[in-house]
């Protein structure tokens, strides 16, 4: 019923999708991580004003999906909104998606996907 | 819906199968009712921690974000290329455990700090290190607030779906199970009585019957026995003409 343990048991880095300042504060906690050459992989993404929406959801997609050993996505609310369909979309429980205010966006529980559907279910 | 009925002969074994499968039907239904409700409980409990969690969450970052606008004005702005780039190995890790709850795994995830590798240890060493120490620490403490909430948020996600499971079992028995059964078992009661009443008119006929043979029996050996009877009594009497007594002296 619940997700078989092999599932989650090699999960234990968190990647993170986010303006500069964020992934630079998060960054400096520890979380992250550059896998070995020859196929390097970050598991962060620095987004900016030039950033396309396809790079975000690309990104989003390799997080989510091909990497293996991801337990934790961060993405800032604002750049969540900008691919905010394929955050509703998604509902798999690993890794689990988070979003996270960032300095300039203030967190606004009204776009949370998952407190959407908290508050649909209570019916409020 | 309500002329469901299994596919079964109306026979006294199957009533007691289907009685028997009614029986834990309802047991069925009453444990996994438990279970949902205990579940449900646990989920409230969960969106009431996530709710005040990502508030929490909201505060903490704010104060990070202020460290950090520390370190940038003491650093100078080029701090975050050094740091972006000095990524090598992650310090900062997650595992996971297993939480039972009424027989569903949450898996939680625990926040640890792989000791013996720090990729920033000369950054801000011209600089503003003192800024970036405590910027270190303050979202050291903000990501493990972060990590907290995604534990809560994944049990959330599994919890939700498990009780969809176990509700759509539960209306399911409650609205299919239980009245198909209960459908079979009138079905096969009601089999056996008209089963019943058949046996019981053919066997009325039959010993009706019966009487009637042996009565009419009875009539032919009556009958019969008085029409032996009557032989007998001429055998008696050509006995007597063969008889003594009249055999009287021949006179010459």
């Amino acid at each position: 019923m619940a997700a078989p343990a092999s599932e989650y048991k090699d999960r234990q880095f968190l990647a993170v999708i986010g303006d500069e300042d964020s992934v630079t504060g998060l960054l400096l906690a520890g979380v992250g991580h550059v896998t070995e050459p020859p196929d390097s992989q970050k598991n962060f993404l620095v987004v900016d004003g030039k950033t396309e929406n396809s790079t975000i959801e690309a990104a989003f997609d390799n997080f989510t999906q091909n990497r293996k050993d991801i337990a934790i996505l961060l993405i800032n609310q604002h750049i969540a909104e900008r691919i905010r369909y394929r955050v509703d979309a998604y509902s798999a429980a690993f890794p689990s998606l988070l979003e996270i205010p960032s300095k300039d966006h203030p967190y606004d529980p009204e776009k949370d996907s998952v407190l959407k559907r908290v508050r649909r279910l209570f019916g409020e | 819906m309500s002329g469901q009925r299994e596919a079964v002969f109306p026979t006294r074994q199957s009533l007691g199968m289907m009685k028997s499968k009614l029986k834990g039907a309802q047991t069925g239904h009453d444990l996994l009712k438990r279970k949902s409700e205990a579940l449900t409980k646990r989920f409230r409990e969960i969106t009431r921690r996530i709710d005040e969690a990502k508030r929490k969450m909201g505060r903490v970052m704010q104060i990070a974000s202020f460290a950090l606008a520390e370190v940038t004005y003491a650093a100078g702005s080029d701090i975050s290329y050094q740091i972006i780039e000095s990524v090598k190995s992650a310090r900062f890790r997650v595992r996971t455990r297993q939480e039972n709850v009424s027989g569903v795994f949450l898996p939680q995830f625990e926040s640890f700090q792989e000791e013996g590798s720090n990729d920033f240890g000369l950054t801000g060493l011209g600089k503003g290190g003192q800024q970036v120490q405590r910027c270190r620490e303050t979202y050291a403490r903000a990501v493990e607030t972060l990590v907290e909430l995604a534990s809560l948020q994944t049990a959330f996600v599994i919890l939700d779906e498990v009780i969809k499971v176990v509700n759509r079992r539960v209306n399911a028995i409650e609205h299919v199970i239980i009245p198909r059964t209960e459908n079979t078992i009138k079905y096969i009661n009601a089999e056996l009585d008209e089963m019943d009443r058949e046996e019981f008119y053919r066997l009325k006929k039959v010993s009706g019957k019966k009487e009637r043979d042996a009565a009419a029996a009875d009539a032919e050996r009556a009958k019969e026995s008085r029409r032996g009877s009557d032989k007998e009594n001429e055998g008696q009497r050509t006995n007597d003409v063969l008889g003594e007594q009249n055999d009287e002296d021949v006179i010459f």
